[in-house]
């Protein structure tokens, strides 16, 4: 068993939040991505369930030290969401219900790396786990896997979101430890 | 007509009256959140401590008006969510 340097090991789900945790109705909840030219692709609950899914098994590595490992999830992949959407951005902008943002690479959204997750260990994601949807980009330290979210503008340019820009790393990869700016 | 004189210093000029400010205790400066303009002492904000930093948000309206993240060799102070800060100083 591998951990990520300066990583502990936890069977519990840790649940850590900037802010009080939301209640999103399903039958109001809609999913919009915005392309660096402003065309919008917009789904609601029942055309997210409507697409076919998987079932991820992955590893969760924390910024505050913790790891989960073989954590169970279904989602969508965005490989699956970004196949009609015409873009050559370079950049990604994560937002969430409640206000929260976090900042990827397009890239790392592709490939099998990211999912739409609603699903945990076979159940509906809770509220304070995110639910009904949360971004799962396990690969990146999990403040980057985006609860309750709703959308993701894709950019020209590089922006920080909410930890981005108060000192945390912007790409945050696990496996070279890059916790703050400068790591 | 010019716009901008040349008429002043580099900060270092503020390492004085900075040094006097931020080692008070702050929890009783009247912070005003650039949201809603609400002003309340930095005690009344509410604090969620279960996440990578520390993110203070505003009673009134909950916006985030503070963040504080500490690593080990600095901290960073995010307070563009708040407007102003006035803080209570001993009258010499
Ligand atoms: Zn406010």
């Amino acid at each position: 068993m591998r951990l990520p340097p300066g990583q502990y090991l936890t069977e519990d789900f840790p649940v850590l939040t900037a802010g009080p945790t939301l209640r999103v109705p399903t039958d109001t909840w809609e999913f919009v991505i915005v392309t660096e030219a402003g065309e919008k692709h917009r789904w609601d609950w029942q055309q997210l369930m409507a697409l076919p899914s998987e079932r991820p098994t992955v590893d969760l590595h924390c910024v505050t030290k913790w790891s989960k490992l073989h954590t169970r999830w279904q989602g969508v992949s965005l490989d699956v969401l970004l196949e009609g959407v015409d873009t050559a951005a370079d950049y990604a902008m994560v937002h969430s219900y409640g206000g929260y943002t976090t900042n990827l690479p397009y890239e790392d959204l592709l490939h099998g790396q990211a999912w739409i997750a609603y699903k945990f260990d076979g159940e509906d994601l809770t509220p304070e786990h995110g639910g009904p949807a949360r971004l799962l980009v396990p690969h990146l330290y999990l403040w980057k896997s985006a609860k309750w979210v709703r959308g993701i503008t894709l950019m020209d340019e590089d922006e920080p979101g909410f930890w981005e820009s108060a000192g945390y790393h912007d790409y945050g990869d696990p496996w070279r430890e890059q916790r703050y700016q400068g790591d | 007509m010019e716009l901008f004189s040349d008429d002043f210093t580099d900060g270092n000029a503020l390492a004085g009256p900075l040094r006097e400010i931020f080692a008070m205790d702050m929890t009783q400066a009247m912070g005003r959140c650039v949201n809603c303009g609400d002003e309340g002492p930095v005690a009344g904000l509410k604090v969620y401590t279960h996440a990578p930093g520390l993110v203070a948000r505003c009673p009134s309206c909950e916006e985030v008006v503070m963040r504080l993240v500490r690593s080990p060799s600095s901290a960073w102070l995010d307070l563009r969510g708040t407007m102003s800060l006035r803080i209570p100083m001993p009258v010499e």
